[in-house]
């Protein structure tokens, strides 16, 4: 008796699709429809409880949720402008060097070598209020006689996660603004100082225009990352005090692990994923203009 | 409008010395060209003119002033680099004026030198284009547009037209000496393409191992060579340089085959004296297929056989053996000849050339 056969392609694909399925396709469909239940860890039964769009409601209606949110954001925004302009300025100097740059290009990238967990402990020490290096400093150059809670006020502790994300990620931007310095033609250059531009309005019209590219792939990069920011935080401040460095998926894992209410979590989740889409493609069509801008041809 | 001198200019890359001292004078309005092979020092002294390479010794003045220590910006000059170099980001009307806009002119001030430019230089359609738009000749015409705007006192001109097609090449020659003749600047133009030096300037300074081998209008360097270098290199084919020895009143060469003593050179040169003998193609031709601008006297006729044609339709180029080498000779009015051949050529000596074997100087007065 012959049998149906499926065609060709399908059978090839097979594989490929049975593996995505299991490691991709599932799990976001489980966690999806499980955004639509109250479910939690303890009660496995609760899973198969349907409440609709109620957790979206709940969180779209949470204050503490939107705090975070806008946390984030703020987060982001700061974080990425800060290492943009010192990545560049960084870059600049690194391409100015006419001896030594591969080992300056190595050294720049140490930072983004050490796991986040660890830079988080790095800097939650050095901004220990009793025995980190910053308060040490500033008493020892006498700018202070008073120890600055630097992890335990709220404004402070943000500043001091800042600090860390920035510290452990500039190079991305520097590696990518470097490339991007690196590869452009030096003659538009020399016109232009020809035209009669200053070193800074060589920058400004010729140097800039052509780099921009480069900077919106790393910021394209770096927003993705800074908006799912976890590790530093967990371990410097733990989204205290009093939540007042609550990030977006700080609050996620908490309500998740915690509170253990998966449910509730993963519609945060979703909601957060889409702040990041957004960003994404955002940088995105700034990067494509950019290019067009310039006519890479890459 | 301005003049440009160079006073024993040098240019140092750390302890290798590039350039060596070199003297010229730039009269205004004045179209000079360098010429030499790469490595001549040629673009590297066109690059301090313009500010890009610092000055390492000697003085560089531009309408009398000394400029050595002044940036680019506040010489005053425009430059056509061989990359064009045009803004990417920028359509041609921005391109073209961006020098204007950051000397803080207002917009509506630049518009009408911008159209004006295109207009001469038939931009006036691609002025909403970028330059990734253009072909190559379009964007060369961009670049110097650029160069017009600004209005500069000095333009330089560094291998403008090397990176395009023959055709287009002469297209562009033929634009550059118009634009010339129209805006009356001084032009300092760097080239390796010696027809390029010969039509264009006014003087061509010709350039080897970062010294002047010798400026001249082109006449001079092409009829009098001051060195064997000069003499080789301008002129297309080369012209035919081979050694010999003054015996007797006669050049004895290596092989012993032997020529008149051109009368020209009766008086200076002795007995046993190492001389380099040249002639260029064009007064070396089959008898018959040639003109000789001397008298008749000073034609030496010879039977030679020929290695080689290499027909180019008005004439051929005829590659001979004599004196043990090739010598190339020019027919005129070709007819077919066959390798092998034997047949009388004539040898115009009024235009022969003899420099000294060791210095390489011109032994004529």
């Amino acid at each position: 008796m012959k049998g149906w056969r499926p065609p060709a392609p399908f059978l090839l694909l097979l594989p490929a699709i049975l593996v995505l399925a299991a490691v991709v396709i599932i799990p976001l469909i489980l966690s999806l429809y499980s955004s639509f239940t109250p479910f939690r860890l303890t009660q496995p039964a609760s899973l198969f409880t349907l409440i609709g769009f109620r957790n979206y409601v709940r969180i779209l209606t949470d204050i503490e949720f939107w705090t975070a949110f806008g946390r984030t954001v703020l987060l982001l925004t700061v974080a990425l402008n800060v290492e943009m302009l010192l990545g560049l300025g960084l870059a600049m100097l690194v391409e100015k060097a006419t001896r030594g740059q591969r080992l300056l290009r190595t050294i720049m990238m140490f930072p983004m070598m050490f796991s986040p967990i660890l830079v988080g402990f790095q800097f939650k020490f050095i901004f220990n209020d009793n025995i980190g290096l910053v308060n040490n400093a500033l008493q020892s150059l006498g700018l202070t006689d008073q120890a600055i809670p630097w992890l335990i006020d709220g404004s402070l502790a943000f500043f001091a996660i800042l600090v860390a994300e920035i510290w452990s990620s500039t190079s991305v931007f520097a590696i990518l603004i470097l490339a991007g310095l690196l590869a452009m033609p030096k003659e538009p250059i020399e016109a232009a100082r020809v035209d009669g531009c200053t070193p800074w309005q060589t920058f400004r019209y010729v140097t800039w225009p052509f780099i921009m590219p480069f900077a919106y792939i790393a910021m394209t990069i770096r927003s993705l990352d800074v908006a799912r920011a976890y590790d530093i935080v967990k371990i410097m401040t733990d989204g205290g005090p009093a939540k007042r460095t609550e990030l977006l998926w700080t609050l996620v894992s908490r309500t998740a692990y915690a509170d253990a209410r998966m449910g509730l979590a993963n519609a945060m989740a979703y909601v957060a994923i889409l702040l990041s889409i957004l960003f994404t493609v955002y940088f995105y069509r700034k990067l494509a203009a950019a290019r067009t801008q310039i006519a890479a041809e890459w | 409008m301005a003049t440009v001198s160079l006073e024993k200019l040098v240019k140092r890359y750390g302890a290798l010395e590039v350039v060596h001292g070199i003297d010229l004078e730039v009269a205004d309005r004045e179209f000079i060209a360098l010429v030499g092979p790469s490595g001549c020092g040629k673009s590297t002294t066109l690059r301090m003119i313009a500010g890009l390479e610092p000055v390492s010794g000697g003085n560089l003045k531009i309408g009398g002033r000394i400029v050595n220590d002044l940036p680019p910006r506040a010489r005053n000059l425009a430059m056509v680099f061989q990359s064009y170099a045009l803004y990417p980001h920028m359509t041609v009307r921005e391109n073209m004026g961006f020098s204007l806009k950051i000397a803080g002119q207002k917009p509506e001030e630049i518009a009408p030198q911008v159209e004006e430019a295109a207009k001469t230089l038939d931009l006036t359609h691609l002025l909403d284009r970028r330059p990734s738009q253009l072909s190559g000749g379009q964007r060369q015409r961009v670049a110097m547009g650029r160069a017009i705007v600004r209005n500069p006192d000095v333009f330089l001109f560094d291998e403008p037209l090397s990176n395009l097609d023959a055709k287009l090449r002469t297209q562009m020659r033929v634009e550059i000496k118009k634009l010339h003749a129209k805006v009356q600047s001084t032009v300092i133009y760097v080239t390796h393409d010696q027809v390029e030096a010969m039509t264009l300037a006014d003087r061509i300074v010709i350039m080897r191992d970062g010294y002047i081998e010798q400026v001249g209008t082109p006449e001079d360097v092409f009829q009098r060579p001051q060195s064997k270098f000069v003499a080789g290199f301008i002129g297309s084919p080369p012209m035919n340089l081979k050694d010999a020895e003054v015996v007797d009143g006669q050049l004895v060469f290596t092989n012993g085959d032997r020529l008149p003593l051109p009368a020209r050179f009766k008086d200076r040169v002795t007995a046993g004296q190492k001389v380099t003998f040249g002639l260029r193609p064009d007064d070396l031709y089959p008898a018959g297929h040639g003109i000789h601008s001397g008298e008749d006297a000073d034609v030496h006729k010879q039977d030679l056989r020929v290695i080689l044609t290499e027909p180019l339709g008005n004439e051929t180029l005829v590659f001979s053996d004599f004196a043990g080498a090739e010598w190339v000779g020019r027919m005129l009015n070709p007819r077919r000849l066959s390798p092998g051949e034997t047949l009388p050529f004539c040898f115009d000596l009024s235009q022969a050339h003899l420099f000294d074997r060791e210095s390489g100087r011109t032994l004529r007065g």
